[in-house]
């Protein structure tokens, strides 16, 4: 019997009390998440469960308890508030998948910060951008990636403290701290700071179609949703070994990576490795895991290495398996059916929900290729693309949309009002996406309503990837826009026009991927580059991007009366 | 000769995807992917390095993780294009 029983029976009538029963939320005026993620579990007597079973690429393994994970996130809290870090601060964390990460996330938390996670594999333009926007006073970083804050510092002001959890003395630069958790006096005893419910916990930063990336922010009672869709969709009970493949850089790896599981007093395994299908059958078989979230691409990327491989290894131990971040196609459902015996369970939501909305559920029929059904407590439906009003009609698109006030919503844009108040229309909150719904209230995803590219289930502004593109000294213009991949779904391709002087080559396409890489991430790097002469625009100068992405895609390129040239 | 080619894919790795000031040193047995020194997306990158340099075309279904995970794999595979 899965945790959630019959579906129908909880949607009917739901309450998030439930959740916040269940956690005891708020009794005693708790409402900090990083209590419910360590000193709740360990108060309830599970102290001596292991919390975190991490392993390197190199196979190195580390084991961590939930008493481990509360007096290190103490330690680590302690040493932030002496070092001059106050409640509401933006604390950044960027680094790798390694134990401090994760640490480092609830005791910014527990010193009353604002934790703010950040991919480390971004460039420093990308890091910049987001450490400018919120006003970061703190960064915790490493020696592999401190070199990329250091070329940036000049020009954050505000960011007062470069704390390296893996340096020592030699290897901190002037005005860097180095700090070392393990080697740390252990802090048995922190006080938690107080907070309210609706006192800001986390910033994801997320991309859209215009302007820069912008920050989603996430307040302590999201905790409610969290918990309870961890436990109902992942199905993850205390007895689980539970392996999220997400990064926290990315909201998944914060919700299902951190919070979710450790409010649940699961038993997390991570794996700090890229991808190799190899090892992470090996890690699966290793550590036995039970539950598996990952991801589309991922599966795709296993799904080339063929069933054969697969069954060289044990993975019987593999109970549930769910899929975020881009839609699940039904042949990677079917797949992993005839290759695990069990099917991925594909899962809908974005930064802005901070917790899954649509999804299928365990013990509910999976219709393959379809995103399932709300969760309940979550009221969806999808609206007319224009006058916003839901559609009766099953079957016909329109725009996913969702009633606000589900706990893990988030409650603004960093800085950005304006931008905040525009995902709203007519009392619904609108995802940005396009999907239908059919006769028996699945929901059918569509694909993106804006030109934000998802490659390998990562949103990509292209306005962030042009304006760095016309940084680079070759270029005139450039539009960059998503293009067909049968492994990431979409990747970037970019189209760009010459200044004087340069001629399209192959080490010029190289050298502009490389430089875009560098800058913003291996995400936003151009797979393709295509050199134009000029770019189609509107007579009012505006480049129309979605011309050229309708090529790339074979689709129908609509209206074009708009059209400067052809 | 492949001694030359493991050379300019180690001179090109460091150059292209380790920070300056790294302590961190590579060789051709070094795991590349998996170690996240280069990442999947980033392979596009070496792999367009190696397709230009070489004057090949490394199709998708050659260019997996597990390819370019060291440079004595990336070797091997170039192998099979006659260019080692």
């Amino acid at each position: 019997m899965s945790n959630i029983g019959s579906y129908e029976k909880r949607y009917e009538g739901f309450d998030w009390k439930i959740s916040a029963d269940e956690l005891e939320y708020g009794k005693d005026g708790m409402y900090n998440i990083a209590y419910y993620c360590s000193d709740r579990i360990v108060e309830k007597g599970f102290g001596a469960r292991t919390a975190l079973i991490w392993q390197s690429f190199k196979g190195e393994v580390k084991k961590f308890t939930y008493d481990d994970i509360r007096v290190y996130s103490n330690t680590i809290a302690q040493f932030l508030k002496e070092s001059g870090i106050k409640s509401g601060d933006r604390v950044c964390i960027f680094m790798d998948r390694i134990p401090e990460l994760y640490i480092s996330f609830l005791a910014i938390l527990k010193m009353g910060g604002i934790t703010q996670p950040l991919f480390s594999a971004f460039g420093e333009e990308a890091l910049f951008t987001r450490l400018e926007d919120a006003g970061t006073k703190a960064i915790l970083t490493t020696k592999k990636h401190v070199p990329k804050v250091r070329r940036i510092q000049d020009r954050l002001p505000a960011l007062e403290r470069v704390i390296v959890v893996d340096g020592n003395e030699q290897s901190v630069k002037p005005g860097e701290i180095a700090f070392n958790m393990e080697n740390s006096d252990r802090v048995d005893r922190f006080k938690i700071e107080p907070c309210g419910p609706e006192t800001p916990s986390v910033l994801h930063y997320t991309s859209g179609t215009t302007g820069k990336p912008k920050g989603a922010m996430h307040v302590h009672s999201a905790i409610i949703a969290q918990y309870l869709t961890a436990k109902w969709v992942l199905d993850i009970t205390p007895d689980d070994i539970y392996w999220c493949t997400a990064d926290p850089g990315w909201v998944t790896g914060t919700s299902y990576g951190i919070i979710g599981p450790w409010a649940n007093a699961v038993t997390q395994a991570v794996l700090d490795s890229g991808f190799n299908t190899e090892k992470w059958y090996q890690f699966i078989a290793q550590h036995e895991i039970t539950v598996w979230y990952s991801a589309p691409t991922a599966i795709r990327l296993l799904m080339k290495d063929g069933t054969e491989l697969a069954k060289k290894h044990k993975l019987e131990s593999l109970r549930h398996l769910i899929s975020v971040g881009e839609p699940l196609n039904a042949e990677a459902v079917i797949w992993s059916e005839q290759t695990f015996g069990k099917a991925f369970h594909d899962s809908y939501w974005q930064t802005e929900t901070g917790a899954i909305v649509i999804t299928n559920f365990p013990g509910l029929k999976i219709k393959p290729g379809s995103m399932g059904k709300p969760f309940p407590g979550i009221t969806a439906t999808v609206v007319d693309l224009k006058t916003f009003e839901p559609l009766g009609k099953t079957g016909t698109v329109g725009l996913i949309a969702i009633k606000p006030g589900w706990p893990s919503m988030f409650r603004a844009y960093w800085a950005n009002k304006e931008m905040y108040q525009s995902k709203f229309k007519k009392d619904w909150y609108i995802c940005g996406d396009r999907a239908s719904i059919d006769a028996d209230g699945y929901f059918w995803f569509v694909g993106r309503d804006d030109d934000v590219i998802n490659t390998a289930g990562h949103l990509v502004g292209p306005f962030e990837i042009e304006s760095a593109l016309l940084e680079h000294e070759a270029v005139a213009e450039s539009a960059a826009v998503g293009k067909p991949d049968p492994v990431n779904m979409e990747v970037v391709k970019a189209f760009v026009a010459l200044k004087p002087g340069h001629e399209p080559s192959g080490d010029l396409e190289l050298n502009i991927m490389n430089f875009i890489r560098k800058k913003l991430s291996p995400l936003a790097m151009p797979q393709e580059i295509e050199f134009v002469d000029s770019l189609p625009k509107t007579r009012s100068g505006k480049i129309m991007r979605r011309l050229l992405r309708a090529r790339e895609w074979g689709e129908d390129i609509g209206d074009v009366s708009t059209l400067e040239n052809d | 000769m492949t001694e030359d080619l493991k050379k300019a894919i180690i001179d090109y790795v460091k150059k292209e995807y380790l920070e300056e000031d790294t302590q961190d040193d590579i060789n051709e047995s070094t795991p590349l992917i998996s170690s996240g020194i280069v990442d999947s997306f980033s392979m596009v990158s070496l792999k367009t390095f190696l397709e230009k340099k070489f004057n090949i075309k490394i199709p998708d279904d050659k260019a997996t993780p597990e390819a370019f995970d060291t440079v004595n794999n990336i070797i091997n595979l170039l192998k099979e294009f006659k260019v080692v």
